[in-house]
């Protein structure tokens, strides 16, 4: 029986051996060989586009988009023999990820995502520019101008966002021209009793909003950034803390908790959201992302005009969704190719509506997709809009001036103070 | 887990909202290795044959998988982590190849899996911390230099788009360029655009083919990338007109360098205003102005990380308040909880109470959600106008729970207590149902009251076996981050400084403020200098309160 045992072992381990040997030897052979036929492909007649390594072109989205994406990549798989990868990954942590994964060589080859992360993009050297050519003419300027950076396009837009004022129509039945008019056709609705609040835009209880309270800001004639020459942001000339960002700043005081309560700082993007949902306000500062719930609900309402508080225009910041193009891409001649000739097709840009039901940044397919009014509308809007800046330094200035808007609609400093303070502070962080 | 490892588990929220909750003692090693202790069945006897295959298929498995491994690693040049591999590979086999050694069969799993995700992590973090990694700073200088060169191709103002396609001749690569005129040229890497004569044009009107040359198909294009990607065609003999490239194998436009570099002085120059940047060892290009260009490289910084964690003045100011705290908050967490836990445990272990089961059940409900989830919802109820607390309990009230400086700190010490408390529970249900009975008895006997037979027999005793757990509890409450950022993510902000840190802001949020934080960008860098800083502010901790444990079992 032991004799057995001992035999038994000796056996399975030589059998062992000699499989592990066989399989580490024709591992190395086939390695060998497929190097080999990778090396003299310049000219070859029937390039093995797997051996060169560009059989495939890998981009990293979001589950939504996605199965949008899927018609294009079959479509450029059938003309070219080339696969898109599509790797699914979470959209909170895609950015960091692609910054810290192109460097060793293993990121993606493309990835979606919102404009304003070009200037991180560039700052780490992680994206390379896009020449789009004539194609560009056939994009909505804004869109164009919110993908250039330093003076180059980066990224091939697919869909433009901004806010817009939604109104209940059963509440309050006219357009208002002015925030003032808001204010009091909203506080003449609570003084009637058709509604609680005179007015709805959700405020996070630690950072504040300042995205949504910039068309307020902006009509005031207080903008964050100047631009250069060509157009684009200049972070050494921060005018934020200019002498009608101040005025901003008195008027939100005035707005606030210790004043008309016109913004509530305790109202969250979520309770706005539901009481807008429950009929209890005529007002709601919001995006389209919000529309399908107010649509499904079956409350009346309509899109209106960002209302301007003082002389200039009320202009919303855009956020111009778009596709990005990796600077260390393996296969960047493919990728290229798909994403000007492809990406930029009225096909792919419709698709691409279907499913996020953000409008398009293709004029042609904006156009189809205008048949809903309200999409029209939100575009109309846009058209007016600033492209939100994507400047690095841009990263200071969001947690300083929400929590100094935060500070003042809750009366908990002097507006004034407070916002030459954080002008101050923002200049400290940019400068050094 | 006690959380010994905060290195790694500092800066990545995903891996801190998924960590299992407080204090779950019993490592991963040890798990890992049970799942192998099937093998040898009889200690020292010959393994019986079906030992032996299950022996044979797990290690065949693993060497087929670390083969696979070896072979990328070739393939991809890393030669150090091939090295190390195979020395790990030949480890394994060794150890389950030979007679006798036990232990090493039953440990190489766990401490092969502790040395991967705990210790090299940690090693790598403590690198990190000597290197100004972050934003801006992000690879090697080789990589910098690279995308520098890559961004500062700018395409010439209001130059024609040119259709191209790709050619080839005696192994070497031409591009067709047809302007929008219809005119056709020819050039290749490095020769100016010359007229091509006899071209064939396809129904668009691109040129496609010149006799003498072959045209390449798209897919031999994408095969040859590297090569045709490389080709700059100068438009002229004048440079100031550019370069002709192509990006898609089918279209090409005129491009300028806004910056040139030199390799030989390692220096870039503004093609415009003739500014030269220089590698200012910091990680960047400047000018003599100190004006950087954007894109920098990683380098090695020494103790910089550490002396800015103390000098910065933006974070020196609450950096002494964050500290203080930091141990109020868990030292607070941890006797609040340990004290309800333990009232609750003394009251529930009653033998004549009945449904003591649906109770202790019940108890243990805060425990089983996930901490983030209810921290959000905590940070709903303490709404001061629309929360839950507020408006229907304190009847409308508008007190501010989690804005007011002092108060959030309470709030957050109170959440804290909801969420902690089950563990502390079920800690000393179990430590007091494995109390001798008699020892209680003999104590009442004697004539001792509840309260004296608690505090002189069950508390000391209890103390013996929960004591090491409290100090794992302090250093899992040390580094809180769920409960401070979903509550209060740190707020009310500081007045006194530029940075996003506010009252109820602990080191680790900090950490994750300073590394992953809107205010400055990403800075890698110093976020692991202050995780090192915290690892030795705990360790120190911890082994001391070991030590003092050590006296509460002599006591005994």
């Amino acid at each position: 029986m032991k004799v057995h045992n001992t035999l038994a072992t000796q056996t399975s381990r030589r059998v062992f051996a000699t499989g592990a040997i066989s399989v580490v030897a024709a591992l190395a052979l086939s390695a060998c060989g497929g190097s080999a036929s990778s090396a003299p492909g310049s000219a070859a007649a029937k390039p093995d586009l797997k051996a060169a390594g560009a059989g495939t072109i890998t981009m990293w989205v979001d589950a939504e988009r996605s199965p949008a994406l899927k018609d294009i990549t079959e479509k450029f798989k059938t003309d070219t023999g080339i696969e898109v990868k599509l790797v699914v990954k979470d959209f909170a942590a895609v950015r960091d990820d692609f910054i810290t994964q192109v460097p060793t060589g293993k990121g993606p080859d493309l990835i979606v995502g919102p404009h304003d992360w070009i200037g991180k993009f560039v700052q780490n050297g992680v994206i390379a520019p896009v020449e789009l050519g004539d194609k560009a003419a056939g994009f909505q300027d804004s869109s164009i101008k919110a993908m250039s950076y330093n003076g180059a396009v980066y990224g091939v837009p697919y869909a433009v966002e901004n806010i817009a004022l939604l109104r209940n129509t059963a509440i309050v039945d006219a357009k208002a021209s002015t925030f003032e008019d808001v204010v009091a056709n909203g506080k003449k609705a609570v003084a009637e009793g058709k509604s609680t609040f005179p007015f709805l835009v959700g405020m996070d209880p630690k950072q504040g909003d300042p995205y949504h309270l910039y068309p307020l800001q902006s009509s005031l004639g207080s903008q964050v950034f100047g631009k250069n020459a060509d157009g684009g942001y200049d972070a050494k000339q921060l005018l934020i803390g200019d002498a009608a960002g101040v005025e901003f700043a008195k008027k939100l005081a005035a707005w606030g908790d210790a004043g008309e309560k016109i913004i509530n700082s305790n109202i969250t993007g979520d309770i706005a959201k539901e009481k807008f949902l429950a009929g209890e306000s005529p007002y709601f500062l919001t995006g389209p992302w919000n529309v399908p719930d107010v649509q499904k609900k079956g409350i009346k309402f309509a899109v209106d005009e960002l209302p301007a508080a003082g002389g200039s225009a009320a202009q919303p910041f855009i956020g111009v969704n778009g596709f990005f193009i990796s600077a260390k891409s393996a296969n960047a001649l493919a990728t290229n190719e798909f994403v000007t000739n492809y990406l930029t097709s009225e096909a792919a840009q419709d698709s691409m509506y279907k499913a996020g039901g953000r409008p398009p940044a293709l004029k042609a397919s904006f156009e189809k997709a205008a048949s809903d009014p309200v999409v029209a509308a939100f575009g109309k809007i846009g058209a007016t809009g600033v492209p939100m800046p994507a400047i690095p330094e841009m990263s200071a200035v969001w947690a300083d001036w929400g929590a100094t808007e935060l500070a003042i609609i809750k009366g908990q400093a002097d507006p004034a103070e407070a916002w030459t303070k954080m002008a101050a502070s923002i200049k400290a962080k940019i400068g050094g | 887990m006690p959380k010994t490892d905060l290195l790694h588990e500092a800066p990545d929220t995903a891996a801190l909202a998924s960590s299992p909750g407080r204090g779950n003692t019993g490592g991963s090693s040890a798990g890992l290795s049970a799942g192998r202790a099937g093998r040898g069945n009889r200690r020292f006897g010959p393994d019986s044959l079906k030992g032996i295959i299950v022996k044979i298929v797990l290690l065949g498995l693993v060497d087929a998988l670390a083969v696979y491994v070896l072979m990328m690693l070739f393939l991809s040049q890393s030669w150090a982590a091939l090295a190390v591999s195979s020395l790990v590979v030949l480890a394994i086999n060794w150890i389950y190849l030979r007679k006798g050694g036990l232990p090493a069969k039953y440990l190489a799993p766990g401490v092969l899996f502790l040395l991967v995700f705990q210790v090299l992590v940690v090693f790598f973090s403590g690198y990190i911390a000597f290197t100004n990694y972050g934003d801006g700073h992000n690879s090697t200088k080789d990589d910098a230099i690279a995308a520098i060169q890559l961004t500062a191709q700018k395409r010439v103002p209001d130059s024609p788009a040119y259709k191209a396609s790709v050619l080839t001749k005696d192994n070497s690569f031409y591009l067709l360029f047809t302007d929008p005129s219809g005119k056709v040229q020819l050039g290749s890497n490095g020769e100016p655009l010359a007229d091509a004569p006899g071209a064939g044009k396809d129904s668009t009107g691109k040129a496609n083919s010149l006799p003498g040359y072959e045209t390449l198909a798209f897919q031999e294009i994408v095969a040859s990338q590297q090569e045709i990607l490389k080709i700059t065609v100068p438009v002229s003999d004048n440079p100031a007109d550019g370069t002709l490239r192509t990006a898609d194998g089918s279209s090409a436009y005129q491009f300028k360098p806004a910056l040139s570099f030199d390799a030989a002085t390692d220096t870039f120059t503004d093609t415009e205003t003739g500014a030269v940047y220089r590698d200012n060892g910091k990680g960047a290009f400047a000018d003599d102005n100190g004006q950087t260009l954007s894109t920098g490289w990683k380098i090695d910084v020494g103790m910089d990380n550490f002396a800015r964690a103390f000098t910065d003045p933006s974070l020196r100011g609450p950096l002494l308040g964050v500290i203080i705290w930091t141990f109020t908050f868990s030292v607070a967490s941890v006797a609040l909880t340990f004290v309800l836990g333990l009232f609750l445990a003394t009251t529930f272990n009653r033998e004549d109470l009945r449904g003591k089961k649906v109770y202790r059940i019940l108890m243990i409900l805060p425990y089983a959600f996930p901490a983030f989830l209810s921290g959000l919802v905590w940070s709903g109820i303490l709404n001061p106008e629309f929360g839950w607390l507020n408006q229907t309990l304190l009847g409308g009230a508008n007190i501010g729970w989690l804005t007011d400086p002092f108060l959030a700190k309470i709030s957050v010490l109170v959440v804290n207590l909801w969420l902690g408390f089950p563990y502390m529970f079920l800690v000393c249900t179990g430590a007091l149902q494995s109390l001798p009975t008699e020892l209680d008895e003999a104590a009442r006997m004697d004539g001792a009251s509840a309260w004296r037979v608690f505090r002189s027999i069950k508390l000391p005793l209890l103390l013996v076996s929960v004591a090491p757990l409290l100090i794992s509890s302090f250093a899992f409450n040390f580094n809180n981050f769920n409960v401070i950022y979903m509550l209060t993510g740190g707020g009310p902000r500081f007045a006194d400084t530029d940075r996003d840190i506010g009252a109820t802001d602990i080191l680790i949020t900090l950490v994750y403020k300073v590394a992953f934080g809107q205010g400055t960008g990403r800075d890698y860098g110093l976020a692991s200098a202050l995780a090192i800083i915290i690892f030795i502010i705990v360790a120190t901790i911890s082994a001391i309160s070991f030590k003092q444990t050590k006296a509460l079992e002599d006591v005994n």
